[in-house]
């Protein structure tokens, strides 16, 4: 499946802030957020990109949509190369790719009523007359589970879950080909969660999107990514298709991620035998030369310390950064 | 069975608000021993962070007020209990721990001035063994390089060394009750297995009782020795954790397992539909006079409407308040 | 601390009221504003409709100077050269208020421009456009603005340019504060993603949310134009041939101890018309703002 039909492909991207001489000729230090990541996403699927916080998944959605600076790499939405597009371009290509944000409080205009929110892409863009536009905002509205009388409505005026689904209807409107979706459920009540994974799905299902789903749930993650990636400190060290990834985690990162996650089915004397991260990631300024996760690998050999791994495919297409995970898999 | 450690009885906190009078907790009931986890769930705004407030006697008043009912400490009642009394129990017998620990931490002073004005103010040792205990207790929560450390300011450390700050000043003068609400929420999960570890091994060495408040099922499952599930202000389910979630009595309860995609490590189909708990919690000024959770129940009985259910033991050592759950156990 | 969940519900009742009939009814409904309402009409109607009715020219002397309000006719008195205060106080209450508002929308126009650029441009934009806010800060403003008015002239329009161009920092410098908290909202990102264009982004997204403390910093220009007018007036740096309060005020000060009404009528004239600004304008900020129109 992946020779063909491929919506978006990401080649070594890389987003480097600061780094930058002022105006006394003093440099700031470079913060590598994003270091050099490759994928592609068949369309109509789903493709996750878990990782903690700092681990660059945020940053790499916003390079994709373009509103960060790209330092090096490139973006392809099907044969169109998003990182090369400048000023009017640029903008005119917007409609081709939508975000959906976190935080469904911050992300929509609080003097803007949710009508012209969902319409103000189709304003800026010139879609369609004016009757046409709110003949669409209408059919959006029902789409994602809202009715069109709310459009009068401001975004205060709705629930949490609400306020998604106009994230949702908006990032709709232009018909995108790719949607970004950055941490959508995380701000959600547990029960609201459950209403907005089901709606992208049946989305998905309808109109055949293709989503990036960036979150730090793996049980999310699980559920709704056909492939995911896991991301350490601006790098992929893993990917795979969902049911490799969780079945058959290579990485000592991925296992010690998900053996964190507290399960509902765990009991309390489970939590003791299972491997633990010591300390937190080291910055992202200063990165060692070796493998970035080295330093608090339970398994790190002096190797790891020397030279950084790269991501090498497994026969079953796995794709693993490490210069262990070969040789258990030989076992 | 000895008096429980901390009892709270029927507590009853009102909130006048613009819209009218808010029942906020509604007759709970609930105690915690020593040496024991208590784990509260349930969605934002269903009153456990407010049982944690009034449990700390920190109810804003106005507009809140606790209108009847009791708390206990070792037989003590806190309610009614003068400012100055309640300020000598709050941080000495009763600690806790928020959520944001940037925010409760003082910015302008180093982290052992912290801890060490708190040990200070409760136990009036002097200022030179205050110290040297400040640098105990960060040792004690396994913070590297204690002694430097606590000359360093909250920025200066990560989130996850952030709240291990907050629990080394809240566990500082020993207290016997430690009240947690959402202490790992801001923090990645890798950082949250490493706090979860060292409550669980603090409360093995010192014995103390703790109150933790999470929406986080699988928290509880591997933290909790007890859950109180909190829907509306009321408690609608207690008992032992092993059993509340293996097999649940309140659809509430039910709704909550289920709705959360589970990590596993067999994966079922991708986006398998999840249950939805239609709906959104009803606002606490218009609660009509029978089960709250009615009109998102799909296991609704005439009588949910009219009367408002009590808890009820439906298993050993397990309440529920709920219509339906009561008449299948008298089948 | 939790929030008390009061108002998230399922909006059921959904009424298609327009804007501008929210913003009359949320408005009327905040009694200070009403009140700044009816004080600023009063003056008005002072100020402009008050000449129809007492026609005395204030520039002639009809009656002995210092003569006390309420005495030989005369409400508010004369004064240093005889003078009828009253009219004065009308004739001078239009120049006034003129020239404060002028003066005031002068300098919100300069001040949101160069604190809007810098603010959503940052970097090289940011800094020249701060360098150069920075330089006009730390002119003394009443000499720069005395320079300008000895430079060209004392009339009406210099008078007005020169408080406006000496008055905006402060209005730069709250509007870039806010565009830089906001600009980092993702509602703005969103609305780029949406591709508006910069011109859009600044004026149609961030510059309505940032309008609260700029309405504030534009009340308080106008007050404080009035009282620039009256420092000028008072260093006879303004148009002698027209009446203003600051002129009224800065003519009798040398006989401020014989004769305290004469100054402190239009400098209580001046308070009630800051006052009644600033409620007004508070009011207006809430009725903007679509969050507290709800109930």
């Amino acid at each position: 499946m992946s020779d063909q039909n491929i919506a978006l492909t990401v080649k070594n991207l890389k987003v480097h802030f600061g780094g930058k001489k002022n105006i006394f000729g003093r440099k700031s230090n470079t913060v590598h957020a994003v270091d050099g990541v490759s994928f592609e996403v068949p369309a109509g699927t789903t493709f996750g990109i878990v990782g903690e916080s700092g681990s660059g998944k945020s940053t790499t959605a916003l390079a994709i949509m373009r509103l960060v600076h790209i330092t090096h790499g490139e973006v392809t939405l099907r044969d169109t190369a998003l990182s090369a597009l400048e000023g009017e371009t640029l903008r005119d290509a917007r409609s081709r790719f939508q975000i959906v944000f976190q935080d469904p409080y911050s992300s929509l205009n609080p003097r803007k009523r949710a009508g012209a929110l969902v319409r103000e892409p189709l304003d800026l863009m010139n879609i369609g007359t004016p009757q046409e536009r709110e003949a669409k905002v209408a059919e959006l509205f029902r789409q994602v589970g809202l009715r069109p009388e709310q459009r009068v409505l401001f975004p205060h005026q709705f629930s949490g879950g609400q306020r998604q689904r106009l994230g949702l209807a908006r990032a709709l409107s232009t018909r995108p080909e790719l949607i970004v979706c950055d941490e959508p459920v995380s701000a959600l009540d547990v029960a609201i969660q459950a209403q907005i994974l089901n709606l992208m799905g049946d989305l998905q299902k309808k109109l055949g999107l293709t989503y990036l789903f960036i979150s730090h749930d793996l049980g999310v993650v699980q559920h709704i990514c056909d492939t995911v990636a896991v991301m350490y400190l601006g790098q992929i060290v893993e990917l795979a298709d969902r049911v490799s990834l969780f079945t058959n985690p290579r990485h000592p990162y991925t296992r010690a991620l998900l053996g964190a996650v507290p399960s509902v089915y765990g009991k309390k004397r489970d939590r003791r035998n299972r491997v633990r991260l010591q300390g937190d990631p080291p910055s992202p300024i200063n990165l060692p030369k070796g493998c970035r996760f080295a330093s608090r690998c339970p398994v790190a050999e002096q190797q790891c310390k020397e030279a950084p791994p790269m991501l090498e495919t497994h026969s079953d297409g796995h794709k693993v950064a490490c210069f262990l995970s070969g040789h258990e898999l030989s076992q | 069975m000895s008096d429980p450690l901390l009892a709270v009885s029927d507590l009853v906190v009102d909130f006048q608000t613009r819209a009218g009078n808010a029942r906020v907790l509604d007759h709970i009931t609930l105690s915690v021993n020593e040496g024991e986890i208590l784990g509260i769930v349930g969605e934002s705004g269903c009153g456990k962070s407010m049982t944690a407030l009034s449990i700390m006697g920190l109810i804003p008043d106005p507009p809140g007020k606790i209108t009847s009912g009791s708390i206990k400490l070792s037989g003590q009642e806190l309610v009614g209990m003068g400012v100055d009394d309640l300020c000598k129990i709050r941080g000495k017998d009763i600690g806790m721990i928020f959520q944001e620990p940037m925010t409760s931490l003082n910015p302008v002073f180093t982290v052992g001035e912290q801890i060490a004005e708190s040990v200070r103010l409760h136990e009036g040792v002097s200022a030179k063994a205050a110290q040297a205990r400040a640098v105990d207790m960060l040792e004690a929560v396994e913070i590297p390089e204690a002694a430097a450390r606590a000359n360093a300011y909250p920025y200066q450390l990560s989130g996850g060394m952030r709240q291990r700050v907050m629990i080394a000043m809240a566990l500082a003068c020993r207290p016997r009750v430690l009240i947690a609400d959402e202490p790992t929420t801001a923090l990645d999960t890798t950082v949250q297995a490493q706090i979860f570890d060292l409550l669980q091994n603090l409360q093995d060495e010192m014995g103390t009782a703790i109150i933790m408040i999470t929406h986080d099922m699988g928290a509880i499952a591997e933290l909790a020795d007890n859950v109180a599930v909190m829907y509306a202000g009321s408690i609608v389910e207690m008992g032992k954790v092993d059993n509340v979630l293996s097999h649940p009595d309140h659809t509430y309860t039910k709704g909550l397992i289920a709705c959360v995609p589970h990590l596993s490590s067999s994966p079922g189909p991708v986006r398998e539909r999840l249950m939805e708990i239609e709906g959104v919690v009803p606002a606490l000024t218009d609660l009509g006079k029978g089960c709250a959770f009615a009109p998102r129940c799909n296991a609704v009985l005439p009588r949910c409407s009219s009367d408002k259910p009590v808890l009820l033991a439906t298993q050993e050592n397990h309440l529920a308040a709920c219509w339906a759950a009561e008449a299948e156990m008298a089948e | 601390m939790s929030e008390i969940n009061t108002q998230i519900k399922d909006v059921t009742n959904i009424q298609a009221t327009s804007s501008l009939r929210e913003m009359t009814t949320m408005f009327f409904r905040n009694y200070a504003a009403v009140a700044g309402l009816i004080l600023l009409i009063t003056i008005l109607l002072f100020v402009f409709a008050g000449p129809w009715l007492h026609t005395t020219d204030p520039f002639e002397m009809v009656w002995a100077p210092f003569t006390m309000p309420m005495q030989e006719g005369f409400i508010l008195g004369t004064d240093y050269l005889g003078r009828d205060i009253l009219s004065a106080m009308m004739a001078g209450g239009q120049v006034s208020l003129a020239i404060g508002l002028a003066a005031a929308l002068v300098s919100v126009t300069i001040g949101v421009s160069v604190g809007a650029f810098a603010g959503y441009y940052g970097g090289l934009v940011e800094e020249l456009l701060m360098r150069f806010t920075e330089f006009f800060q730390v002119l003394p403003t009443l000499l720069f603005s005395m320079v300008i008015v000895a430079l060209f002239g004392a009339s009406l329009l210099t008078v007005t340019l020169a408080i406006g161009v000496v008055s905006w920092t402060a209005v730069a410098r709250v509007t870039r504060s806010e565009f830089l908290r906001i600009r980092e909202m993702e509602y703005v990102a969103a609305a780029r993603s949406g591709s508006a264009r910069d011109l859009y982004l600044i004026f149609k997204v961030i510059l309505p949310n940032a309008l609260p403390p700029i309405v504030v910093q534009a009340n308080l220009m106008v007050g404080s134009a009035i009282l620039f007018e009256a420092a000028l007036s008072f260093l006879g740096l303004s148009d002698p041939n027209v009446m203003s309060w600051g002129q009224v005020i800065g003519s009798n000060r040398p006989y401020i101890l014989d004769a305290g009404f004469a100054v402190a009528i239009p400098g209580f004239a001046i308070f009630l018309t800051v006052l009644a600004i600033s409620l007004v304008g508070d009011g207006l900020n809430d009725a903007l703002n679509p969050k507290l129109r709800q109930r």
